[in-house]
């Protein structure tokens, strides 16, 4: 298999099914290298089972998913470790570990390279916690110990542990005060620029769909309806489209990205 | 494409040249060398990739020794080392040595725990005792399908599980007894030794202790994880009061239900114990009626059912106060849970001793 420089995840026909409901009929989807791309849809078109079935928690019934080259269903044990190194997963409520401290759950991906000492490893992992935006304390504690945006860092700095090319955010504002979610927003914002990170963002949250994402994709109607940058998805007069980017939260949240731009 | 990841190092005049991939793999013997180099300039234009671990080493260097001078960066690869040095400036809290005075400390803590713990029991059982008399003097705030229901739970389908183990105990009394009477020639004594334990002690014991296991886990659990997940804060800002609506229920069932399943313990080690007599030793089942009716007083049956309510009430406390003590993660509610099986069983032979000396001292 090829690896086009410029597509990090290619999704091509892609069906889901639960039983009888069908969630995804022959979707595709391309996201970008080193684009922030925001996935956006009305409760139970997929968005999360979108993101499972890419990296490969979800079975698909039908279809192909292609990650950095790699087909994720057909790859060999090994392959697929390699790529598993390769991508970080934040879920939603940051799914960590709830029996290691913080530092912990952050130095459980770095065990996995067996060059790393102890020491190496715990100072790496109080880096990625301090660039997540936690204070340096916050790594003893244990994540029953923290608040719900903390956890959120925290699983962030667990993704972020091997400096993956890809990041996959599940609803990553969800349930944030609207400071710590717009200093979310900064932080995904600058991961992607020092880092080179691509990122594939599963929100609800319309600011940060204005303040970080290069590219929005819609699903709608089991599919992908449009992918394009904000100012494309203001003129899309498909009606869902039309009323989740021109209803009167989008136009609350509009303003906020022209102060950022001017 | 990643597993083969290497870095060269070159000395040049006035330091090190590193080319090749100083990333997350690469970082501990990167460190290791650089620790050994003489300092002076690092020449990094021929690095292929750098990531944060490759950085961190990098600025960890220039931050511990003088004169490291790092060339070559582009703005991006300055940025990612600024943004990785950023992070030295915060302060660390280095763990304090644990000194005799924090062992003495955390003895106290224990021993004040356990004290507290007993309290915590015994509030409970005051609650629940306070919340049944209120529903007994108002009928209708007893809730009769949720006691049905756990009788159900607890009762009806402990009834295999009750049922076979006091079986094979009657079995395994008679045939051992048998074993040790046999050289006396009193093989017929083998119906006393079986209805007295049984009826005295083991019935209900055994009964309250797989009772315990079965029980307690379930109640700690279920009420254990309705806290998890808020519910039990619900239903207060709702006005229903959790100890109505999920230990008075568990509790009386439980009350009601152990003595019955005692019942069917005695009634089935009987049965198990007389089975293996007749056909080990003998002794016909018309015999073992006539010696059981005959020469077993009815006062240790008494015995054996009088503490069913109290091990029922133990049971029910224990794991009721165990769920009620589960925080907020999944950690703790396993440990509860574990917990109120101990306390439970422990409980139970500490309440079974305990009448034991109780009986002997009245004569019963």
């Amino acid at each position: 298999m090829t690896e086009e420089p410029d597509i990090a995840i290619r999704v091509r026909g892609l069906v889901n099914r639960f039983g009888t409901h069908t969630v995804h009929d022959g979707l595709d989807l391309d996201v970008r290298r080193g684009e922030v791309l925001g996935i956006v849809g009305g409760s139970g078109t997929g968005k999360s089972v979108l993101l499972r079935s890419i990296v490969g928690l979800v079975t698909p019934a039908a279809g192909t998913v292609e990650v950095l080259g790699t087909d994720v269903r057909t790859a060999d044990g090994e392959t697929r470790r390699e790529l598993e190194m390769r991508w970080g997963v934040m879920f939603q409520d940051g799914a960590l570990f709830s029996s290691l401290t913080v530092r912990e759950n952050v130095e459980v991906p770095l065990k996995g390279i067996p060059s790393l000492d102890a020491d190496l490893r715990r100072h790496l992992a109080n880096m990625k916690i301090a660039i997540a935006g936690l204070p340096a304390k916050a790594g003893d504690n244990y994540p029953a110990e923290l608040s719900g945006g903390m956890r959120k860092r925290a699983g962030l700095a667990r993704a972020l542990a091997l400096d993956p090319e890809i990041v996959f955010l599940d609803e990553p504002t969800a349930g944030l005060d609207p400071i710590g979610a717009s200093a979310f927003d900064d932080l995904i914002r600058q991961l992607s620029e020092t880092l080179g990170l691509t990122v594939f963002l599963v929100t609800h949250d319309l600011d940060t769909l204005h303040a970080c994402c290069d590219r929005i994709a819609v699903l709608a109607e089991k599919k992908v309806l449009v992918t394009g940058t904000m100012d494309h998805m203001l003129q899309v007069d498909h009606p869902w489209v039309h009323e989740y980017f021109h209803g009167p939260r989008a136009r609350a949240a509009q303003p906020a990205r022209d102060d950022k731009k001017g | 494409m990643q597993a083969d990841e290497r870095y060269e190092l070159t000395r040049t005049d006035d330091g090190i040249a590193l080319s090749g991939a100083l990333t997350v793999r690469t970082a501990g013997a990167l460190r290791d060398d650089l620790e050994h180099a003489e300092a002076g300039t690092l020449d990094l234009s021929a690095v292929t990739r750098l990531d944060t671990a490759g950085a961190w080493v990098l600025a960890d260097l220039r931050r511990r020794r003088e004169g490291i001078d790092l060339r070559g960066l582009d703005t991006k690869r300055s940025a990612l080392i600024e943004t990785v040095s950023a992070t030295f400036d915060q302060p660390r809290a280095e763990p304090a040595p644990i000194t005799l005075r924090d062992r003495v400390d955390n003895l106290g803590r224990s021993v004040a725990q356990a004290f507290r713990f007993q309290m915590d029991l015994t509030a409970h059982l005051g609650e629940f005792l306070a919340r049944l008399f209120y529903c007994l003097a108002h009928p209708r705030e007893l809730r009769v399908t949720a006691i049905v229901h756990h009788c159900q739970e607890v009762g009806l389908r402990a009834v295999p599980i009750v049922s076979l183990m006091a079986f094979l105990i009657g079995v395994v009394l008679a045939f051992q007894g048998a074993a040790q009477l046999r050289q006396f020639g009193a093989e017929v004594f083998v119906v006393d030794l079986i209805a007295i334990s049984i009826l005295r002690e083991l019935g209900i014991l055994l009964t309250a202790i797989i009772v315990a296991g079965r029980t307690a886990s379930a109640f700690t659990a279920a009420i254990g994880s309705m806290k998890m997940r808020e519910e039990i804060d619900a239903m207060r800002t709702l006005g229903v009061n959790p100890a109505d609506a999920l230990i008075v229920p568990r509790i009386v069932a439980l009350l009601l239900m152990l003595p019955i399943l005692g019942l069917i313990a005695n009634i089935m080690g009987l049965f198990g114990g007389g089975l293996m007599a007749w056909l080990d030793l003998g002794v016909s089942p018309g015999m073992f009626r006539t010696r059981l009716v005959e020469d077993t007083d009815i006062s240790h049956l008494i015995v054996g059912m009088i503490k069913a309510p109290f091990f029922a009430l133990i049971i029910g406390v224990v794991g009721c106060q165990g769920g009620m003590r589960v925080k907020s993660d999944a950690e703790s509610l396993g440990q509860m849970t574990s917990a109120s099986v101990v306390t439970a069983i422990f409980a139970v032979i500490m309440a079974d001793a305990l009448f034991s000396i109780f009986f002997e001292r009245v004569g019963m």
